[in-house]
């Protein structure tokens, strides 16, 4: 035991002299958290619209005005033909081309029936189906508009008619950032924590200080331990600086108990850690420990349901998430922060990670080798 | 100096590169893997959701309407409720994502009153998934809906025809391949170039080399050499794989975006450079080019959210990112198969940043020299 | 009297080079013992072996009375090691270094305490004491490692080529402390490259790829060999050398 303070008040001194590497670990979550949010915001709105008018009838333009209207367009411009609009996606100026043929208005009022063309950029599949379906639907409303001018409808529905109603939970003003800002914090305590830790054991055998370590009798879990609480605590120093943050930049209050997310994190930490620290005894120079923690990271992160949904992966991707820590610790933030969670909810994610945990750590304590 | 001085120090940075297997493994291997991983896994389309249900009616037309919501490849009815006292708990559990209600006598409303109502509950915890996952239900609604009322021609109807244009199958690897190109050769060759530089100095073996009779310029460039040939087999293999795996399309010119390609990996190089000459030891320039970078390519690009939505002070942020302007011309080019008209102002963006990076890195240089 | 090191036919291959050869010697409690040999010889490996760094390929050797290839957590509590490499940590003050060594073999704070400003005194590093090591001139700062190596008062230490670079006054410093050392009975084994430094011993091995040349006083050495100097005694030897500096 009393070994173990040598070394975390070695580990803590070391840390805290070098103001350099200091002023990254913290600035640079802050200012990230502070700043990245805000760019996260899937809404679908400000679609670019270039309209083709093939009618100039009263209807085409009482059409195009609604389009306008309605909030999630912005006209870019009026195209005289079709050609010209498909040069305004072509060079990004417009995302979608709304084509009025001629006749327009004549074949709905003599025939009953008229079409318009919708041609929409699919490059991002989702934001074309989405602006696809505003579109349809405010043109069902004009539909709707147009008919009721033409048809008397009787008083009662002539046929079966489902109201759908809808009511968003725990998050009834759609805040993008409520969602965003617990998964970016755990991104970044995530990214400094392995890092740091990665780093840390490979650093001193490219020093050669480990060497000196390694003629000492001290245990293989001590010199373990001595490198894992330092960045535990730094890890949770952070993420209580990026709760704070939540709070006082995003007004984000979790809705469940702090208590529950500190457990979780506490957990969580001691897992990435140790996966940091088993990279570091299985490599030889900080830029093969880096490269190979990169790359874990970029997986885990792109993988982690931050940015898109889980369940809409294939099968094989699924596997590799429930191996994802990363996974589990943005789920339960978004559960204990959005939807207030408790401890029951969230054990089996507990129980996960803990087991990651035990086993991280454990590996790398037998890899660490005390020679060769 | 001569040239074979020149080429005797790029032969040592290729040593260096060829030497270490581990990392040299690691680079040519990560963009192989990212780019199929992404490719396959990472899609915004929402399917495959897992919903409940609570029906308080339990007649014909509520378990056939589940039974078509269950059908549709947006939803996986995971649980039925019996209760709405048991809607909370299913949402703070976390699987579940919607809860469709139907009121009790549902079946009824609907033969007998023409008029019955269904209420969808959403966790708005995603607003995103939120919002897609009511519209795919209310679209599955309404199909049933007309298919209750088959037959009933309505007078005086728009229709609207569809042309999705460059992606008919609307598939999520053309908007993520661009965007994963862009970030790993961003990453790569910011990260190695800024590493090596800095592995020197905290070495000493830089102080050898700028004693050496080389020009300080050329050593730079020495370094940065073996880096972005390793970048081009790089390119080369993400746009394999792309092709023949992914099933994207090179719909321009194949030189055209190999030159783009190129210019994007100087300005990440001459990026590296100046990170080497502003920082003192490895980690501290890891964590600039990782930590610092990861998450602004990510999320600044416009390859995860769209530009436009930003605020104002960050869609001015986003100009500075390079990977936004590779993006741009990645998908211009690449995908909408546009040529060198549609894109000279994004390759003049990218060549602009990359002659002020390097003049400032060289500047840095020289400074430390004197 | 007890021998601190004992080894027999103890041997080390790298795949199929043969780094250490079958080696077998004694190191008499207490005395001084040069570790010579060219670049190559396989000095370091041996070394390593004996300090538990490296695992033999066979043969055996004990350190202090335990076996290296089984006790080896056993000899680290009762040996100090010196690397060719400088291996204190330079963003730590002197004082926080000795601190962390001598914690981490267990020693009570009240005897780190006293014990350090004793050190500090015999290094005359007093006013030093709360500067960072990477600050210190390299002499002093192998000095500084020496005391460290011996802080926690092992039975042997194990020194590798401790005064490489360093000036001939301070070489001379350094061997005051060796010899202050072996005063309080610490066995001292030492690789080094100077041969002025042999003559210091008081027994030498010299190694020749991978075997024992030689081992014996100083003296006898230059008997045997019929020369004046250590010099003569390691070129004599290392002529015969088939693998040297690489």
């Amino acid at each position: 035991m009393k070994i173990l303070w040598f070394l975390l008040e070695k580990e803590f001194r070391q840390i805290f002299r070098d103001p350099g590497i200091l002023r990254v670990i913290f600035i640079m979550p802050v200012m990230q958290l502070i700043l990245l949010p805000n760019a996260a915001d899937y809404e679908i709105k400000n679609i670019h619209i270039t309209v083709v008018d093939n009618d100039h009838s009263s209807y085409s333009r009482q059409l195009i005005s609604k389009i306008t209207a309605s909030g999630y367009f912005k006209l870019e411009h009026y195209s005289t033909n079709y050609p010209g609009a498909l040069e305004d996606v072509e060079k990004d100026r417009a995302d979608l081309v709304l084509e009025i043929p001629p006749k327009f208005e004549k074949q709905l009022v003599k025939e009953d029936e008229s079409t318009v063309f919708m041609s929409v950029n699919a490059i991002n599949g989702v934001k074309a189906n989405i602006g696809g379906a505003y579109l349809q639907s405010i043109v069902e409303d004009f539909n709707r508009e147009v008919r009721l001018k033409w048809v008397q409808f009787p008083r009662f529905n002539p046929q079966p008619v489902i109201q759908v109603t809808s009511a968003n939970w725990f998050n009834p003003l759609m805040s993008y950032k409520q969602f965003m800002v617990p998964g970016i914090l755990v991104i970044l305590v995530t990214m400094v924590g392995s890092f740091l830790a990665t780093l840390n054991i490979v650093k001193e055998k490219e020093l050669g200080t480990i060497e000196q370590i390694n003629v000492t009798p001290i245990r293989k879990y001590h010199f373990i331990l001595g490198k894992l609480i330092p960045f535990w605590v730094l890890g949770l120093l952070i993420f209580t600086i990026g709760l704070l943050i939540a709070r006082v930049v995003y007004g984000i209050v979790p809705a469940g108990h702090l208590f529950v997310i500190y457990v979780f994190a506490a957990v969580y930490l001691l897992a990435i850690l140790g996966l940091g620290l088993l990279i570091s005894t299985f490599t030889a120079t900080q830029q093969q420990a880096m490269l190979i923690s990169f790359f874990l990271m970029m997986v885990f992160i792109l993988l982690s349901g931050l940015y898109t949904s889980i369940d809409s992966m294939p099968a094989w991707a699924k596997m590799i998430t429930r191996f994802n820590p990363v996974t589990y610790f943005i789920e339960v933030m978004r559960m204990v922060v959005l939807k207030g969670s408790g401890l029951r909810d969230i054990s089996g994610q507990i129980f996960t990670v803990l087991l990651f945990a035990v086993f991280l750590n454990g590996w790398a304590v037998l890899s660490y080798r005390k020679r060769a | 100096m001569g040239k074979s001085q020149f080429l005797s120090f790029i032969k040592k940075e290729f040593y260096h590169i060829l030497r270490d297997r581990k990392t040299l493994f690691i680079l040519l291997g990560m963009p192989v893997v990212q780019i199929v991983i992404f490719g396959f896994a990472l899609t915004n389309e929402v399917k495959n959701s897992a919903i409940a249900v609570l029906d308080q009616s339990k007649d014909d037309a509520t378990a056939s309407l589940t039974g078509e919501l269950d059908a549709s490849r947006y939803f996986e009815i995971v649980a039925s409720l019996k209760s709405a006292a048991e809607i909370g708990p299913a949402f703070r559990k976390g699987k579940v994502k919607m809860v469709v209600v139907f009121p009790p006598g549902f079946g009824n409303d609907l033969k007998h009153l023409n008029n019955a109502q269904v209420q969808l509950i959403a966790d708005a915890s995603d607003p995103n998934v939120a919002n897609t996952l009511t519209n795919y239900a209310n679209a599955v609604i309404m199909g049933y809906q007309d298919r209750v009322n088959q037959g009933l021609k309505l007078p005086y109807t728009i229709k609207t025809e569809y042309r999705m244009l460059y992606n008919p199958q609307l598939k999520g690897a053309y908007s993520f391949v661009p965007g994963v190109m862009a970030m790993v050769l961003m990453l790569i060759c910011t990260m190695m170039t800024a590493i090596t530089i800095v592995k020197e100095k905290e070495l000493g073996t830089m102080e050898v080399m700028l004693v050496s009779p080389v020009q300080p310029l050329k050593i730079v460039v020495a370094k940065a050499v073996p880096y972005l040939l390793l970048s081009c087999v790089n390119i080369a293999s993400i746009l394999l794989l792309s092709v023949f795996v992914l099933d994207v399309p090179i719909n321009g010119s194949l030189p055209l975006l190999v030159a783009e390609s190129i210019l994007f990996t100087l300005t990440s190089l001459s990026l590296g450079l100046l990170i080497s000459s502003a920082t003192g030891s490895q980690q501290t320039a890891m964590f600039i080019s990782l930590t610092g970078m990861f998450l602004p390519t990510v999320m600044l690009s416009g390859f995860m959210f769209p530009v436009e939505n930003m605020p104002l002070p960050l869609r001015v942020i986003s100009n500075v990112v390079p990977a936004k302007w590779y993006y741009i011309i990645v998908k211009s080019v690449m995908i909408k198969g546009v040529g060198f008209g549609a894109v000279w102002k994004e390759t003049l963006v990218l060549a602009g940043m990359t002659a002020f990076l390097l003049l400032i890195s060289i500047k840095k240089f020289k400074i430390r020299l004197s | 009297m007890q021998d601190a090191i004992t080894t027999r036919n103890l041997t080390k291959t790298f795949g199929s080079f043969t780094a250490v050869d079958a080696i077998t010697f004694h190191v008499k409690k207490g005395e001084i013992f040069g570790f010579l040999g060219a670049n190559g010889a396989g000095k370091t490996t041996a070394m390593r072996m004996l300090c538990g760094l490296s695992f033999p390929t066979s043969g055996k050797a004990t350190v202090a009375g335990f076996d290296v290839a089984t006790e080896t957590e056993k000899i680290k509590r009762s040996i100090g090691y010196m690397s060719q490499k400088f291996s204190l940590y330079e963003d730590l003050t002197v004082r926080e270094n000795i601190r962390f060594y001598a914690g981490i073999y267990g020693k009570s704070r009240a005897f780190i305490r006293e014990k350090t400003s004793r050190v500090l005194q015999q290094l005359r590093l007093e006013n030093e004491a709360d500067k960072l090591v990477g600050a210190l001139p390299l002499g002093w700062k192998q000095k500084l490692a020496f005391s460290v190596a011996i802080f926690h008062e092992p039975e042997i230490v194990f020194l590798d080529e401790p005064t490489g670079g360093v000036d001939p006054v301070t070489r001379r410093e350094f061997w005051n402390l060796i010899y202050e050392a072996a005063g309080d009975g610490i066995t001292v084994f030492v690789t080094t490259h100077y041969m002025d430094e042999a003559e210091y011993c008081d027994r030498v091995s010299i190694m020749v790829d991978g075997k024992i040349g030689a081992l014996d006083s100083p003296k006898g050495l230059k008997e045997t060999f019929g020369v004046n100097s250590m010099d003569e005694v390691f070129l004599k030897l290392a002529r015969g050398a088939k693998r040297s500096d690489g």
